[in-house]
């Protein structure tokens, strides 16, 4: 045998597994996905959505990076993403979705969205943030109410103190968990969750206009007003009943500090659920939850979505759609979010198979967008751009854990802060 | 095959062999590192992109307050882990130095901790300085109820908690540097100056010591270019927190780049961390090759 005849065979080889796996192609579409569900519940959920495209004959390839909490895998999505190879979809959210369509690398999906409805299907303010110029680009995936209180009733009961409905009330709960001899609220000392408490309290004490005007749209002069004033008060009045080893705690530890009874009360999104029933227990009997004091009738969200990269094969760009439209499907927003802890982002769904928190905040999801006090989450990224977002962030923890700085200095630093552009 | 051509051949071979890696480093180092000047001057969010802009990067930059307690973190960090760091490493370099029984054993109990990486280090000081599981709780629980250090949770103290889990990590490792620099140094002049009636710690102070300058100054080196680049032991450590309260220039370089798509003000950050250690090692490297020529 001689070496050009080793050559050739090699390259006749080649030149058939290459044909070969593009009649493949031609078949069947392939969606790369950047996710990151990988907890029970999530990934339980995933393998549906999975399920769902290769019924139609799709192949599923996951987009995995380790660590970094979502910030490695987003490196690795922008030089994918520079170098013309992106994925068919990304787990991306709020503003962060006009971010990536200001680069111009979005797919339009107005197509997929005609067909299935979606202005229908979606409050506005859900489809604005799916939409970049008008044109659907995104896709949501569920739901996540933030504003919640989350209790321990034995807790409650040991201190003879009721759920609280109110700011007043609530420090009046901690004041007797407090001489219970227990952590009245529990809560975990890092930027995002400081921030989800400070919302919380905002929405309460400053109502939904007041935290839009503030919050969403940043305006100097309400942020200088005297509703902020009160707003800091009243939460650096909060720090008071955490515990000194707040700083540095995970979100779901703190959550643990509830369930185990050391904690009465802590204040976080529905993802909270997902602890207390992995721990076995039942809503209304083991935990209560109740909207976060002053905030039943308004509700702060925080939604997943999937923004859509342009792809150029013509049978991946089939595969896109596909999942986009199953996505939106009510088998899949049901399946995913009885898994998640959230509520589905379709209106009109069937709640039948949800428990009572999580029909409470569906009902309340509906109410709030009809009286226009569903307003998007800060902390989670659904308001403003993430550099703005970060130097809020970064004020409202300093105010919290600087015990010398006043609200005047926080208000003076927050208009700075709101400039960030 | 000429002779004349095996001789060039012979002194080409070398740098032909060297020439692919180092065309690699240069390009993989110096021109990103050009990159990142570029990009510091434009307009980059998300992804990189080159809108000029001037040095409204740097104006930005040094206008956040954020990086201003990322500076001020690093000059009290540099200067506690390098100066505590040094005395501490010569302190016990020069006991173990004494001709003592298991040299050998206590050289590697202080040098161990250098085997670990600063992830681990700054997770286990985490626990050790948590005021609810580690020191106050022990020394609590052994009935001083008033015992309260809670410097990790404290804003203005935090730092400080980074400086104690810094150098119990390189201490060993200077002690270790400073053990070799006093092997070198000749019995003979120790001897001579006991015979001369001079004391032990004047012998360490006037002759030993100002014998070790060039370690002194290695040791400087490596210190001060760990300090500037201190991130994974501030991320496990405090994580920048309370709060911002130690942030350091490279995590804010990390947080800017990375999760706020400041991608520009993030390569100003980087530039200015590179110009801080290019002061320090340009003019050591300089008197470092000048003294060789010589």
């Amino acid at each position: 045998m001689t070496p050009t005849r080793t050559t050739t065979r090699a390259l006749h080889i080649a030149a058939a597994a290459t044909l070969f796996c593009a009649s493949l192609a031609a078949r069947a579409g392939e969606v790369e996905v950047l996710h990151y569900w990988t907890s029970g519940g999530e990934a339980k959920a995933a393998s549906a959505l999975k399920a769902t495209l290769q019924g139609k004959g799709h192949s599923w390839k996951d987009f995995a990076v380790a660590g970094g909490g979502g910030d490695s895998a987003m490196t690795v999505l922008k030089s994918r993403v520079v170098s013309g190879n992106a994925p068919a979809a990304a787990q991306i959210k709020g503003p962060s979705i006009q971010e990536w369509g200001n680069e111009g690398v979005l797919a339009n999906l107005d197509d997929v969205a005609k067909a299935n409805n979606w202005d229908a299907l979606l409050p506005k303010v859900v489809s604005d943030v799916m939409k970049h110029k008008g044109h659907y680009v995104a896709v949501p995936v569920n739901v996540h109410r933030v504003n919640w209180l989350w209790a321990n009733p034995e807790a409650l009961k040991k201190a003879n103190a009721k759920m609280p409905t109110n700011w007043d009330e609530f420090f009046v709960t901690a004041e007797a968990l407090k001489k219970a001899g227990l952590i009245a609220v529990a809560h975990g000392g890092q930027n995002w969750q400081d921030f989800t408490t400070f919302e919380s309290v905002a929405l309460g004490v400053g109502g939904a206009d007041f935290y839009r005007k503030a919050l969403v749209q940043l305006d100097a002069a309400t942020i200088k007003g005297p509703t902020m004033l009160k707003v800091l008060t009243t939460f650096k009045k909060v720090k008071g009943y955490t515990d000194k080893n707040a700083p540095g705690r995970d979100w779901n530890l703190a959550t643990a500090m509830v369930i185990r009874g050391e904690a009465g009360m802590q204040l976080m999104g529905d993802w909270a659920k997902g602890e207390f029933i992995a721990a076995g227990k039942a809503p209304g009997k083991d935990f209560l939850c109740a909207a976060a004091p002053g905030t039943a009738n308004a509700f702060t969200f925080n939604i997943d979505s999937f923004a859509m990269f342009k792809i150029k094969n013509t049978a991946n760009l089939q595969a896109q759609k596909d999942m986009a439209a199953a996505i939106m499907s009510p088998e899949f927003q049901e399946t995913f979010n009885l898994n998640k802890g959230s509520i589905p982002a379709r209106l009109n769904m069937d709640m039948a198979k949800f428990d009572d928190c999580a029909k409470l905040s569906s009902k309340d999801f509906v109410a709030t967008a009809k009286g226009n006090t569903l307003v998007p989450s800060i902390a989670h990224g659904m308001a403003v751009s993430s550099a703005a977002e970060g130097a809020i962030k970064d004020v409202v923890s300093q105010f919290w854990n600087t015990d010398t700085m006043t609200p005047e200095q926080a208000m003076d630093r927050l208009v700075a802060a709101a400039k960030t552009k | 095959m000429s002779s004349a051509f095996a001789t060039r051949l012979a002194r080409w071979m070398p740098r032909l062999a060297v020439a692919p890696g180092f065309a690699l480093s240069f390009a993989f180092i110096y021109g990103l590192i050009a990159w990142n000047g570029v990009l510091s001057f434009s307009a980059s969010r998300l992804l990189p992109n080159y809108e000029f802009v001037g040095l409204a990067q740097y104006v930005a930059l040094f206008e956040s307050e954020r990086w201003h307690v990322a500076l001020v973190n690093l000059g009290i960090f540099s200067f506690l882990f390098i100066g505590v760091g040094l005395a501490l490493g010569l302190f016990l370099a020069i006991l173990l130095d004494q001709k003592i029984r298991a040299e050998g054993a206590l050289r590697t109990i202080y040098l161990y901790p250098m085997a670990l990486s600063f992830i681990v280090t700054g997770t286990a000081w985490k626990w050790i300085l948590n005021p609810g599981l580690g020191l106050e709780h022990l020394v609590r629980g052994w009935g001083f109820e008033s015992f309260s250090f809670d410097w990790l949770v404290n804003p203005d103290r935090a730092i400080y908690t980074v400086v104690i889990a810094g150098v119990w990590q390189s201490a060993g490792f200077v002690m270790a540097l400073f053990l070799a620099g006093l092997r070198g140094i000749d019995d003979a002049i120790l001897k001579a100056a006991q015979i001369d009636g001079a004391t032990l710690p004047r012998i360490y102070w006037r002759i030993v010591i100002p014998s070790l300058r060039p370690v002194f100054f290695s040791t400087l080196l490596v210190l001060a270019h760990i300090s500037i680049k201190s991130f994974d032991l501030v991320m496990a450590l405090t994580a920048g927190g309370p709060g911002f309260a130690t942030d350091m220039p490279a995590t804010f370089m990390y947080a800017m780049s990375f999760s706020r798509g400041q991608i520009g003000l993030g390569a100003a950050s980087a530039t200015i961390m590179l110009c801080t250690v290019a002061a320090i090692v340009v003019p050591y490297l300089y008197s470092e090759l000048r003294g060789a020529r010589r």
